[in-house]
């Protein structure tokens, strides 16, 4: 066992399967300079020192060309991850994304598979609003992709490796303030969780949630910095006599329904907290689920917790407005005790 | 059509070939466009009739191995590359027989096996993609050369130019050819672009680029050669830009109002179709019986093909569900 960040987490995991894999290999912008910081967060750092600069990729700042460089690469036997500097440049990437990585599988009747992955750092850190989104809803809408989001630093190991073996297209999404990058791409605010990681291999499949904390009064359903929200909230209010239960999904889809369903039906109450905009997020489609599978177990109507239909603002204080705090979720979960 | 065709000198096997191979896509596109308004085949159809010496000129030159991206008007390209005429009828037809099973249709033609991507009908979108699969091949030690057509259209697209440059810095073995058929849909070339020819654009990302008569199967097997061969050894990418022409609307709904009957007669005038026939004959190569010889066996195959594709059946409605996720 070793104490690590989710940056050394991730950075063991691409380590590990690039030397068990020869067609494992990395692209992205900045990722494997001489001199450079590996990676917007430092996540690749090292690693074009001991896999040289071919497996190594520095590509220039063309996403559309690293989405499609990825996807032929992959079509072909190889299995690129590529680093997406900022989870909003992914909307540079879209048709790549959505229209070829998405459904190429599809429309070739099985004839292709598109095995990479696109690792992308998600979450609102004073960079304004086209560099603080959280997008992962937008994927969670196209069929033929999987869509990942990890919080700590075990299940950004595994949920890597398991994503790097798997043989669709997998967003990997990651929170900029959970990484625990270091020295100069330090974040302030960081809650930079440091988590105990195996020495020994193992990997987190995809699609399944986890417990992280039980609880039989409400259910919490919080992904990435969320998660951390939500065990704060289920903190204070377990100080009031209400014991949350808080379940991180870890993957989005495929979204692991069995596991909240049987969350839900011990409590009667479900509160969903993402850092995404409210409108028609992932946590909509969650609620949706639930009034359908579980209304007859429910207590109290279903709450989301999520940014306001705003870009992510620059101002601190704006921006402590508009991210969830674990405040917000506190009362959003006494709301549903009392009145119902 | 220019006589001057010494590099390479094609036997008299190859040049029958490349006959075959436009004969045949020209045959199966008019087929398929009676079949279309016999409501035999749904959907629409993008032909590139009048295009054929460019797909089949082209895709000679390259070997097993080798992999093709195509366009939203694929069917000379999968049939000059060797896609059996009978899966594309199926196909065209909604058969579960078909390439892609019925989930493709016209604009996804493909056979992966055989190295013909399921072609990609965003336009531009296979131009990065292609860099990609040539990426592979390098990191994979192979000397494969992969070859990506598209249109004029294609090269105003953002990923065209970032999928050329990335191929160009890396030297990818990867030769990028533009059909310019001189329309987009029916926006004319010279409104799309303040320069003469696309290959213009090759200086920018600092690799060859060539401007040959598409209508000349000889001139572009010449060109793509060595295309080919440049990329085979190492040397990097080239944008090779065949001029040519659709002799048919874009779509089945165009009525081509854009063009005029003058231009149209000129090019029907270059259909690399009857100008090779001449050449084969004139120059002795071959006999017009010859040559009818292989019309026939191309008139059985798409008889055959249509029976074929008309005595499969449709997809199973459950196979709606299937090849989402690998």
């Amino acid at each position: 066992m070793a104490e690590m960040t989710i940056a050394e987490a991730l950075r063991q995991a691409l380590r590990e399967e690039m030397r068990r894999d020869p067609r494992v290999f990395l692209l992205g912008e900045d990722i494997g300079v001489p001199g450079g910081f590996g990676g917007a967060f430092t996540v690749t750092l090292g690693l074009a020192e001991e896999f040289g600069r071919q497996r190594v990729r520095d590509t220039p700042i063309s996403e559309a060309a690293i989405a499609g460089v990825a996807i032929g690469a992959a079509l072909c036997g190889m299995r690129p991850v590529a680093d997406v500097q900022y989870s909003d440049f992914l909307f540079n990437m879209m048709d790549q994304l959505v229209n070829q990585a998405a459904k190429l599988r599809y429309m070739s009747a099985g004839a292709l598979a598109v095995p990479m992955v696109m690792r992308a750092p998600v979450g609102a850190t004073a960079r304004g609003a086209q560099h603080a989104q959280s997008p992962e809803a937008f994927f969670t809408h196209v069929p033929g992709l999987k869509v990942v989001a990890p919080a700590t630093a075990y299940d950004a190991k595994g949920l890597l490796k398991a994503a790097i073996r798997d043989d669709n297209p997998v967003l990997f999404f990651e929170h900029k303030l959970l990484y625990g990058s270091k020295g100069a791409r330090s974040e302030k605010g960081a809650v930079s969780p440091k988590g105990e990681v195996p020495d020994e291999e193992y990997i987190v499949p995809i699609g399944e949630a986890t417990v992280r904390r039980a609880g039989k009064d409400v259910t919490i359903v919080a992904s990435l910095l969320m998660l951390y929200r939500a065990l704060e909230a289920a903190e204070v209010l377990a100080q009031e006599g209400i014991e949350a239960e808080v379940i991180d999904p870890r993957t989005l889809v495929p979204f692991d329904k069995e596991r909240v369903l049987h969350s839900v039906k011990k409590t009667g109450r479900l509160v969903i907290v993402e850092e995404d905009n409210l409108t028609n997020g992932w946590g909509a489609e969650v609620a949706a689920w639930m009034a359908d599978e579980a209304f007859v177990w429910l207590d109290a109507p279903i709450k989301r917790v999520a940014a306001p239909d705003v870009p992510p603002p620059f101002a601190p204080i704006l921006e402590q407005h508009y991210v969830p705090s674990t405040a917000r979720v506190v009362d959003t979960v006494r709301s549903l005790f009392g009145a119902y | 059509m220019d006589q001057q065709h010494t590099i390479p000198p094609l036997k008299k096997e190859a040049l029958l070939d490349l006959y075959r191979r436009m004969r045949l896509a020209r045959r199966f596109e008019e087929t398929v466009n009676d079949l279309y308004l016999q409501g035999r085949i749904p959907s629409t159809l993008h032909l590139a009739i009048g295009q054929e010496a460019t797909a089949a000129g082209a895709l000679q030159c390259l070997r097993p191995g080798d992999t093709v991206f195509s366009t939203h008007r694929p069917h000379a390209h999968a049939l000059a590359h060797g896609v059996s005429p009978h899966a594309m009828m199926a196909e065209l037809m909604a058969k579960s027989t078909g390439t892609c099973k019925g989930k493709g249709g016209s604009m996804h033609i493909g056979d992966f096996a055989r190295g013909f991507v399921p072609a990609i009908a965003i336009v531009g979108g296979n131009v990065p993609i292609a860099a990609g699969a040539a990426l592979a091949a390098t990191l994979q030690g192979s000397d494969a050369v992969t070859l990506c057509f598209f249109g004029d259209g294609a090269a105003n697209e953002g990923a065209w130019h970032e999928g050329v440059n990335i191929a160009a810095i890396w030297r990818l073995p990867v030769v990028f050819v533009c059909e310019n058929n001189l329309y987009a849909a029916s926006t004319p070339f010279q409104e799309a672009f303040s320069i003469a020819h696309v290959a213009d654009r090759a200086v920018a990302y600092g690799i060859p680029g060539v401007v040959v008569d598409g209508n000349d199967v000889l001139a572009v097997h010449a060109a793509t050669s060595a295309a080919v061969a440049r990329a085979r050894s190492g040397e990097g990418p080239t944008l090779l830009e065949c001029l040519t022409y659709r002799l048919c609307g874009h779509s089945r709904s165009d009525p081509r109002t854009y063009r005029t009957q003058q231009e149209e007669k000129e090019w029907q005038e270059r259909d690399p179709l009857p100008n090779f026939v001449a050449w084969l004959t004139a120059g002795g190569h071959f006999t017009p019986e010859a040559l009818q010889a292989v019309d026939q066996q191309i008139e059985a195959i798409l008889a055959d093909a249509i029976a074929f594709a008309e005595a499969s059946p449709s997809p199973e409605p459950m196979s709606l569900y299937e090849d989402v996720y690998a």
